[in-house]
């Protein structure tokens, strides 16, 4: 690594995080594409916790992190807040590891 | 009342996760070749998990800077979408967005979303923001300087707390029937483009699942508005 690629990297991480926030400020957009950007937050974070639970070097992985999410789904079913939604994630995730 | 604590817990909670990553993150850094103010600089502006461990991994395996910067802003992309997202939530002041771009990540978009109103959303955002900043630049320093001190996250079971806390962190956002199928389509395409594409761009291509659910849910309405 050089200090000039994490210049690149600093510069454009931050022009993509930056470049959406000021795109629109408010602004409408169409009718249809307003109703996209109402369901863009839905669509990005479904395949966000599929590429996190399943995600490997470019193939999908079925490991311990599935049974991890599925007791947190469990526990969230069953209202539990969100703390201990993640520590049953971390627990069960690290008990099927152990035993397997 | 009461909400406000819940998200500095929440806030606080995902914070730790991210900081066992942070020294993992250091480690892995300090192994492929970078110094320690290297390391550190990287999480202090980069401030990216995926895109930096992306660009150190490019590094490890013998892949050049600039494949490294290239395989890394490939798993920013996603961040345009967190955004736009967000427009409705943030204030409008070109200033502060401008301020307020170096905490977008995944956590403080997913906590600020999971809010009911603009003010909680804010305050959420914020949390998550500096929570996370705080433990990954900690956790960075202590990995870069002193080694894997608290063993593999993975042992830990740490991985599988990220999907958990988006999921529990979602449950608003899939309250109504279109939000649903758009986290189910979203989440269909990112799994199907896994293998097929580099990393980074699943999530990103995911985002357009949300264009057919907005279609069907306009042909529903038209439907029932009709004769």
């Amino acid at each position: 690594m050089t200090w000039p690629a994490i210049l690149a990297l600093t510069l454009g991480s931050y022009a993509l995080k930056a470049v959406g926030l000021v795109a629109l400020r408010g602004r409408r957009l169409p009718p249809f594409l307003d109703e996209v950007l109402v369901l863009l937050p839905a669509a990005l974070f479904g395949a966000l916790i599929v590429v996190s639970t399943l995600g490997g070097d470019r193939a999908l992985v079925i490991d311990a992190r599935v049974a991890g999410v599925a007791a947190a789904a469990i526990a969230l079913w069953r209202r539990a807040g969100f703390v201990v939604v993640v520590v049953v994630a971390a627990t069960t995730t690290a008990l099927v590891r152990a035993i397997s | 009342m009461g909400r406000q604590p819940s998200i500095r817990r929440s806030a606080v909670a995902l914070g730790v996760a991210v900081g066992v990553f942070g020294v993992s993150f250091g480690v892995i850094a300090v192994g492929a070749g970078l110094s320690v103010p290297m390391a550190c600089a990287m999480s202090l502006f980069v401030f990216t998990g995926a895109t930096q461990f992306a660009a150190v991994s490019v590094i490890d395996s013998g892949g050049s800077p600039l494949s490294a910067v290239g395989s890394g802003l490939l798993l920013g992309l996603r961040h345009i979408g967190y955004g736009l997202s967000l427009d409705r939530t943030l204030p409008r002041e070109r200033r502060w967005r401008l301020a307020a771009a170096q905490f977008l990540i995944d956590e403080s978009t997913a906590m600020a979303l999971a809010q009911p109103d603009s003010a909680d959303g804010r305050r959420a955002f914020w949390n998550a923001g500096l929570s996370v900043f705080v433990f990954w630049n900690a956790g960075t320093l202590v990995g870069a300087l002193f080694g894997s001190v608290l063993g593999d996250p993975a042992t830990l079971g740490l991985d599988a707390v990220f999907p958990a806390a988006f999921l529990a962190l979602i449950v608003p956002l899939l309250r109504e029937r279109d939000g649903r199928l758009a986290a189910a389509t979203g989440a269909v395409i990112a799994a199907v483009l896994v293998p097929l594409v580099a990393a980074g761009l699943p999530i990103v291509l995911a985002a357009f699942g949300a264009v057919p659910v907005t279609a069907l849910r306009r042909f529903a309405e038209r439907r029932e508005d009709g004769p």
